[in-house]
């Protein structure tokens, strides 16, 4: 019987790839195991084996086909005797078409107000006019490194697969090609080992990255980033620092289960001695990230695997560097307050652009530092606005967020309608299930619903 | 491939286990009845039949994340399994499928757990690499690298405080064996003499980085020599080695003689999970090890040549192996998600 061979799925990230080669012809023979097509995904390319054996009946999807989707039918699979009118027949059956895409926001009751106008404020560090280019945030990371690598002799990066593999997110494609094995090092599995041979040479003068495959297992060096990082600049009464970039990616990927997916951004944050960053945008991750290289204390920089693979619009400057410690206000707003970063802004965005339409105008603020925290941004926003509402992927308790609202009650009390809101993961290990884990994790009908509260238009 | 149970290499190291005695009288490959051969020719075949689907149904997307294959490596931990006495514990990272498919844990529901429905051996709350079995003493499924190494050595602890007899079967990779932890670990385990067996799995790459790449000295069977831990090296391909050197270990531990390191000299044929292109190794390199090394191809080499079994007695087996991937396979994808209210059970006691 003729069976379809479907576009595989490859990577937990990937929803879609590109068809990049054929290395069987339609009548050829296949045994299982038999590598019969390349597909780019969103990391690599990958071979497609054969599952089942038998003749190539019918090419769907020809080659250099991009975007082809994780389980549309790309060939037909006869079997050995099967005349290819067979493969007419399936492939006719399955043209039927693809499933609605479900909106990102689901729909919302009629609100009676009359949609306001969305006011996207322009970024007051980047010149007027600048010409904008897009980039995706991996490489908007890359550049960030390569340009400082080439700027100062003194900075180098090191940590797992991020050499010859090129990183294992991608996030260092070319740097050992263009700067060598002496700036870009491979290390063992040995996150506390590293991590303090990272601060010692920082210590000794060298500006290193480390790269952490994830932050996840930052927690085994998280001993070196604060007892030996953090402090010593105080210890040493202001003799000498660890000028030296925690990157990563952190918080939830997708379907990586509880040990793979933590936000650690608070319990940084809570450590005096650190800076913290945890950007959204591709031009916040290269002007920031560029910034943290250059800082000359310990920076933690906290990626998140789901934006590598998206698009900015990027400004094309000399030195793009953007200040440490500075949220920025991405849409202008009078009913209400929203303060996100890092990956919280994709629910945060969609909500307020949601809200918009139903006539509720929000200011949301994009806080980028987490420490030190931009708090003249927040309050003067709450105190235009009078409500708050929080944003993030991280656990609720001890949270940034609970200190935010800590913050605005001490300083803006009497400014304040209602009571500070937050939307947050959910105070649970993250399940590995795919309608668990979407539960666990914040959405924008969440963060819509706690706006609605604290403006009383629910 | 290195010699099945070559002794050390290095001067020092080798004078320290020699000191302690360690495998002078172990056979090199275990004598194996008929019943042994067959039962090891379809436990590693289940294995890999059971991978193989789980491939599938990644490529499908019913299984998300991460999914770390055993396939090539099988011989390894069927015949662990077949030297291991009840109540011996096992302990892995996330590679852990045939873990547990070995020490009799349901194919149902591990496969319902990598599919995440609620009959998941963890609910679906778990995944791929996060399995447990109180029942056959399977202590997980870990996704930190080295973890289960201390946690695999605190079983060893219990049983020791407990005098129950038991040993622990603490596994880790090439990778794995630069952690810290370990070293801590292998510290404890020979001050106190505790029953645990540390079985470096090499299967040659740390995602993708050779051992050459990663390890200042590459005969990991050595790593305990300065804590006084005898090791060896082990061809992890032929399942009669892995099973004499285990028997030994096995003695070894419950005669009371502390820690044990078995180095397994593996091969994984498939990428380091589902999206690792595996460039960093040649298409021969593979080959010849599934040419010439396959664990499950020597065993059934033998069964014929002995005349212990026909090609139709081994295809015969291959169905019924097929039958119960496929059931599992079918439950997994048809057994509902978990429910909602699971999302808050089981956080704490
Ligand atoms: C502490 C920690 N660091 C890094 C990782 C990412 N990681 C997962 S598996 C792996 C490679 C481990 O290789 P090895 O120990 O040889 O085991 P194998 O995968 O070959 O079975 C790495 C680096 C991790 N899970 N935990
Ligand atoms: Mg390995």
């Amino acid at each position: 019987m003729a069976v379809e061979i479907l576009m595989p799925a490859l990577s937990p990230t990937m929803e879609e790839g590109k068809l990049a080669k054929w290395l069987k012809k339609e009548g050829d023979t296949v045994a299982a195991g038999d590598v019969i097509a390349e597909i780019e995904t969103d990391k690599a390319t990958m071979e497609v084996e054969a599952v089942d054996e038998g003749v190539l009946g019918r090419i769907l999807v020809t080659e250099g086909t991009e975007e082809v989707k994780v389980n549309a039918p790309i060939a037909v699979l006869l079997e050995e005797g099967e005349d290819a009118s067979a493969a007419d027949k399936l492939g006719a059956a399955s043209a039927a078409p693809a499933a609605a895409e479900t909106p990102a926001v689901p729909a919302a009751p009629v609100a009676p107000a009359a949609p306001v106008e969305s006011v996207v404020p322009a970024d007051p560090e980047i010149p007027a006019g600048t010409k904008m280019v897009s980039r995706t945030v991996r490489e908007a990371l890359r550049d960030a490194m390569a340009e400082e690598m080439r700027r100062n002799e003194n900075v180098f990066l090191m940590g797992e697969e991020v050499a010859q593999y090129q990183g294992a997110y991608k996030i260092s494609q070319g740097l050992l090609d263009e700067f060598g094995e002496r700036r870009v090092i491979d290390t063992p599995i040995t996150e506390h080992g590293f991590t303090g041979l990272a601060v010692g040479a920082a210590m000794a003068g060298l500006n290193p990255i480390v790269e952490f495959m994830t932050f996840n297992f930052a927690m085994q060096a998280i001993d070196h980033i604060i007892n030996s990082a953090a402090k010593t600049l105080y210890m040493s009464g202001g003799q000498m620092g660890a000028p030296v970039v925690f990157r990563g990616p952190n918080g939830a990927a997708a379907r990586v289960g509880a040990q793979h997916s933590q936000d650690f951004a608070a319990w940084y944050a809570s450590i005096p001695g650190l800076k913290v960053i945890q950007p959204y945008s591709a031009t916040d991750a290269k002007g920031l990230l560029k910034a943290a290289i250059r800082d000359p204390n310990p920076v933690v920089f906290l990626e998140n695997e789901i934006l590598y693979g998206q698009h900015f619009d990027v400004p094309e400057v000399e030195d793009l560097v953007l200040p440490i410690g500075k949220a920025r206000i991405v849409r202008e707003g009078t009913d209400a307050t929203m303060v996100s970063w890092g990956i919280g802004m994709t629910y945060a965005l969609q909500a307020v652009d949601e809200l918009a339409k139903q006539g509720v105008s929000v200011e949301l603020i994009d806080l980028r530092t987490i420490r030190p925290l931009d708090m003249d941004t927040v309050l003067a926003s709450v105190r235009k606005t009078g409500r708050l509402v929080t944003v993030e992927e991280a656990f609720p308790i001890c949270s940034v967020s609970s200190e935010i609202a800590y913050q605005v009650q001490s300083e803006a009390f009497d400014w304040l309608d209602a009571p500070i809101l937050r939307v947050t993961g959910k105070d649970v290990p993250m399940p590995y299930a795919a309608n668990l884990e979407k539960l666990a994790l914040p959405d924008a009908r969440e963060v819509i619903d706690a706006v609605k509260a604290v403006t009383y238009t629910a | 491939m290195a010699g099945t149970q070559s002794k050390s290499s290095g001067g020092r190291a080798k004078s320290a286990t020699k000191a302690r005695g360690a495998m002078k009288n172990v056979p090199a490959l275990a004598e194996f009845s008929k019943d042994e051969e067959l039962n090891a020719y379809r436990e590693m075949l289940f294995i890999r039949r059971f991978e193989e689907k789980a491939g599938q149904l990644y490529g499908m997307g019913l299984i998300g994340g991460f999914c770390h294959l055993y396939i090539g490596q099988e011989a390894v931990v069927v015949g662990m399994e077949m030297a291991k006495e009840k109540g011996d514990q096992m302990i892995t990272s996330y590679r852990d499928h045939a873990h547990m498919l070995a020490c009799g844990m349901d194919p149902k529901g591990v496969m319902a757990e990598l599919t995440g429905r609620s009959g998941g051996l963890s609910k679906g709350k778990g995944g791929s690499m996060h399995m447990f079995s109180k029942e056959q003493e399977f202590y997980g499924g870990h996704g930190i690298v080295g973890a289960q190494v201390a946690l695999g050595t605190g079983l060893a602890f219990a049983n020791r405080y407990k005098e129950n007899g038991k040993v622990s079967m603490a596994f880790f990779g090439d990778g794995a064996a630069n952690q810290g932890q370990v070293y801590e670990s292998f510290n404890m385990a020979k001050l106190w003499n505790l029953p645990v067996i540390y079985i470096i799995e090499n299967n040659r790459y740390g995602m993708g980085t050779s051992v050459e790449r990663a390890s200042s000295t590459t005969d990991l069977s050595q790593r305990g020599a300065s804590f006084g831990i005898p090791g060896v090296q082990v061809d992890g391909m032929d399942v009669r080695a892995v099973k004499a050197a285990t028997d030994y270990a096995m003695e070894w531990c419950r005669e009371g003689n502390g820690p044990y390191i078995l180095e397994m000299i593996t091969y994984r044929y498939r990428g380091h999970s589902m999206s690792d292109p595996a460039k960093y190794r040649s298409k021969d390199e593979v080959q010849k090890m599934r040419s010439e090394h396959d664990p499950i191809e020597q065993v059934r080499a033998r069964l014929l040549e002995k005349e212990w079994s026909s090609e139709d007695d081994l295809k015969a087996i291959d169905k019924e192996v097929r039958a119960v991937v496929a059931a599992s396979a079918e439950f997994a994808q048809n057994d509902p998600e978990p429910d909602p209210s699971e999302l808050y059970t089981d956080i704490v006691l």
